[in-house]
């Protein structure tokens, strides 16, 4: 009974979700490493993003990032199907809604909203893996032309559009783990109070500084700083 | 603090059973004291509506001194009003001034269906205690205090979790209607202390599993419940709970 409650029950689901958060944040630090090697030229004018292509070629070639890769859509799904789940379900908690609701003086608006930031990351995710992700795999499985990662992301982020929703997709993503990166520990049952204002802290850094770091490069290539 | 007299508009749910539609009834009081409870202005206005041969507007109350958890109110988009760690009975109309329009809903919850008016049924919460919330093991007799040591951190944590008094402002707050409050604080106090040990992971297991066949939703850990506590449990109380459930799910053998 035990085992099979805890993937229905709402805390064992709760902590599917934090495991699976904390799980998609470790990713963004390794993407936002690869990502960094564009700046590279920043400092060494002649790199002309070769130190990014090679980073680029390495992830997408070697066996052990792909067995990861799946891990990672399979994270990403579990995240979305749990979440999704739970929101539908909460709201028909309360069929009769109230007339005045003060949300702002028991909670923050980005902790009311992860369902709705979420969304937001979800529709921005399907661009950024349409716009980046699979001309990669397309050219390395389909039309095995030549890959150059540097040049598919200037063409792209040279765009108004395609940066202005980049931004977009990084703020909602900042905001989302604003919320989430310590709720992920509360979650999984970790509170404690030494540890957790040291959580908190890391969390809010964690969610101004990489989303920021991504808008950084993502304008670098756009003003054209990095050629 | 200077007393003054205020008058006021009450905008209130009025509802007569479960089934039937509720909706907002707009009511005026006069010559209201600034030293009264939230709740000996609602006496002021249901004795008006009695003179005018109208049905009082039911609400539910008892101790009046905050230590029953029974004057569920939901004023002005808050439970229990503006102010923190306080329950209706306990909130004085100092907290409101003259010519305000103060809107009073029930709390609203599937899991808390309204009886009438302000009333709601929370014999939801009753279920989930009985689901495990005691200790079932023979004490004996009684044995020499101090026998069993407990640390005075635990001993504290344990007395301040069961401070709650089941008001259900943790609900009513919380954009889910999560009990995770409620439930987390009546798992702690047992599982604090020496006592509560053997039936530890059973009680998680069952309670939690209780509480979302009572139909509350689930914790997205926005802190609302905390905000409104009126006896100020915390989140570290909603950790512990997930803590417990998850070891119970690991080690339980069923
Ligand atoms: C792609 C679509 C995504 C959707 C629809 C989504 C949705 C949600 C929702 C609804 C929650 C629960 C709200 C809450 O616990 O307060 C949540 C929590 C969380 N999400 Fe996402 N999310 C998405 C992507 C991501 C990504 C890409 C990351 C990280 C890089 C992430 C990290 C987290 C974390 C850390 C939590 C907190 C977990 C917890 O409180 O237990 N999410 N997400
Ligand atoms: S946890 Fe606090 S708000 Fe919830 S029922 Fe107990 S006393 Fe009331
Ligand atoms: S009437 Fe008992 S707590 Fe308010």
């Amino acid at each position: 009974m035990a085992t099979k409650n805890f993937f229905t029950s709402s805390v064992g689901r709760k902590i599917i979700v934090g495991l699976t958060g904390l799980f998609l944040i470790s990713f963004l630090v390794v993407h936002l490493l690869i990502n960094s090697f564009i700046l590279v030229d920043l400092v060494n004018p002649n790199d002309n993003g070769a130190t990014f292509n090679e980073a680029a070629h390495f992830m997408s070639h070697n066996w052990l990032i792909r067995v990861v890769e799946i891990g990672l859509f399979a994270g990403l799904i579990a995240h979305i199907a749990m979440t999704v789940k739970l929101t539908i379900e909460n709201k028909k908690k309360r069929p009769v809604q109230y007339a005045v609701f003060d949300g702002k003086a028991n909670s923050k608006w980005y902790a009311r909203s992860m369902a709705i930031l979420g969304s937001i990351l979800l529709m921005f995710l399907a661009v950024h893996l349409s716009q980046f992700w699979w001309p990669t795999k397309e050219a390395l499985y389909i039309t095995h032309a030549d890959e150059n990662s540097f040049e598919m992301v200037k063409a792209t982020l040279t765009n108004p559009i395609n940066l202005a929703i980049y931004v977009v997709g990084v703020v909602a993503l900042g905001y989302h783990l604003l919320h989430g990166f310590q709720s992920a520990f509360q979650s999984l049952g970790l509170n404690h109070k030494k540890y957790t204002p040291i959580i908190k802290t890391i969390g809010t850094v964690f969610a101004i500084a990489v989303p920021a770091g991504f808008a950084f490069i993502a304008l670098s290539v756009f003003l054209g700083l990095v050629q | 603090m200077e007393h003054y007299n205020m008058n006021l508009t009450l905008k209130v749910w009025r509802q007569k059973n479960t089934k039937e539609k509720g909706h907002f009834e707009t009511y005026n009081v006069k010559g209201i004291s600034s030293e009264m409870s939230f709740l000996e202005m609602f006496d002021v206005l249901n004795e008006d509506l009695v003179h005018e041969n109208k049905e009082p507007i039911a609400f539910d109350h008892d101790c009046r001194e905050g230590i029953c958890g029974m004057c569920s109110m939901y004023i002005n988009g808050r439970p229990h009003g503006p102010w923190n760690a306080t329950t209706t009975c306990q909130l004085h109309m100092r907290a409101f001034k003259d010519g305000e329009t103060i809107t009073v809903e029930p709390w609203r919850a599937q899991a808390f269906p309204v009886i009438k008016d302000l009333v709601v049924d929370r014999s939801a919460f009753d279920r989930i205690i009985q689901a495990g919330g005691y200790i079932s093991v023979n004490t004996g007799v009684t044995v020499d205090a101090n026998a069993t040591p407990i640390s005075k951190v635990n001993a504290d944590k344990a007395f301040s979790t069961a401070a709650c008094i089941g008001c259900g402002a943790c609900v009513a707050a919380c954009k889910n209607s999560s009990a995770m409050l409620f439930t987390s604080a009546k798992i702690s106090q047992l599982a604090l202390l020496p006592q509560g040990e053997p039936e530890r992971h059973k009680r998680a297991l069952d309670m939690v599993h209780q509480m979302d066949e009572e139909g509350f939703g689930s914790c997205t850990n926005t802190g609302a419940c905390e905000a409104v506590c009126p006896k100020e449990i915390t989140l570290e109380s909603i950790a512990r709970m997930n803590r417990e459930f998850l070891s119970a799910s690991v080690v339980s053998e069923d």
